[in-house]
């Protein structure tokens, strides 16, 4: 299931790229309110984003960010019709990634 | 003298039940009446943002969010789940006029067979038990998805209730609209009170928003939620809110507050759903 939407704009020689993605993000601290046992943590620890093939944002993450997180962030450079990938590492090991191209 | 006197009190107490028994066309204009004077710079069509289209301030951060919005996943979601087949291999779409595409605006309606208010949440459901699945939970999760979709389709479309030529009809409607008027809970409040008369103003640090325009919008993405819900799980929520014992979602008298409180947006365009603070 894809769980990363990307829109990107680029403006002024700037790209602004807003990704949405879907994931439980549980911190581990909550508690199952019928067994009373802590619902182990499951979130994103590790978000990259590549500009035709080269890294240009990296983000480490804790367990203080929401459930389907949204995030924005600008680089100098890209045009019109470039590809932005963005990929998600978390704690159990999984991963996504997805593939949109710069308006 | 006696008889002129018996007639004037004859005739006036005659007239006054009349007088107080407005029909809904009337409620509607009073309403809208009651918003534009309220709100005198908000252009009519605009009160589908609710706060947003009285506040600047918060209108713009609004915008922000809308520019990718929290509910694209669930209208994503609620678009799977919508074509997707159930056991017996029939989809949603056979339920729903014009494949359920594009109908929002219809609901909730009254059905002069059953006599009673069907709400979408309701026909999605009843869908389901006709085609042999489990019924959803109402306010949150799967249903609130579907619904989300169904509402996104008929984004633009105008509300448009009818209160057909049925005693029930308007008895429902009668409901709905006292229990928006009456006081309730413990803080012994309307949902008028905040909505109506107190509407543009703060409760603590939340801005009151208008009731004109409020279910075009439905179902709604709240930033409190953290996700989607349905109409009848805010009512419950307004309901607690002010310390009242909520009424069971999809009860007939959410149901029959729906049905008033969609009437009060006849002739407003569709824009659910909507995202929230």
């Amino acid at each position: 299931m894809a769980t990363i939407k990307i829109r990107a704009k680029a403006k002024n020689g700037v790209t602004t790229v807003k990704t949405l993605m879907s994931h439980p993000m549980e911190t581990g601290l909550r508690k199952n309110s019928k067994t009373g046992k802590k619902i182990p943590a499951h979130h994103i620890t590790e978000v990259s984003a590549e500009h035709n093939g080269i890294q240009v944002m990296s983000a480490n993450w804790g367990s203080a960010i929401s459930k389907n997180p949204y995030m924005s962030f600008k680089f100098k450079g890209g045009a019109s019709g470039d590809m932005i990938k963005i990929t998600w590492l978390d704690n159990k090991g999984e991963s996504d990634s997805a593939e949109a191209a710069i308006k | 003298m006696k008889k002129i006197l018996a007639t004037l009190v004859t005739a006036l107490l005659l007239a006054t039940p009349l007088a107080s028994m407005a029909t809904p066309e009337q409620d509607l204009a009073e309403f809208r009446d009651y918003y534009k004077k309220r709100f005198p710079s908000t252009p009519f069509d605009d009160f589908v943002n609710g706060v947003y289209s009285i506040d600047s301030a918060s209108r713009e951060q609004w915008q922000d969010i809308e520019e990718f919005p929290p509910y694209e996943l669930n209208i994503s979601n609620g678009e799977e789940l919508f074509n997707k087949p159930f056991a017996n291999g029939k989809t949603y779409a056979s339920c729903f006029e014009n494949g359920g595409i594009g109908i929002r605006q219809n609901y909730p309606y009254f059905d002069t067979d059953r006599g009673e208010v069907i709400t979408l949440e309701l026909a999605i459901n009843e869908c389901r038990e006709a085609n042999g699945e489990k019924k959803l939970k109402w306010k949150r999760g799967p249903i609130a998805d579907i619904s989300a979709y169904m509402a996104y389709t008929s984004r633009g479309n105008i509300i448009d209730i009818k209160i057909p030529d049925d005693a029930r009809a308007l008895a429902a409607y009668e409901r709905g609209k006292k229990h928006f008027y009456q006081k309730r809970g413990q803080l012994n409040m309307a949902c008028a009170d905040c909505h109506k008369f107190y509407a543009g103003n703060m409760v603590r640090a939340d801005l009151l928003s208008p009731a004109i325009g409020h279910l075009t919008h439905f179902p709604v993405y709240r930033s409190k939620w953290g996700g989607m819900g349905t109409t009848h799980r805010r009512y419950g929520g307004c309901n607690g809110q002010v310390r009242a014992k909520p009424y069971p979602a999809q009860s007939a008298e959410y149901r029959a507050l729906e049905y008033f409180h969609t009437y009060m947006s006849n002739g407003l365009a569709v824009n659910g759903p909507g995202a929230r603070k």
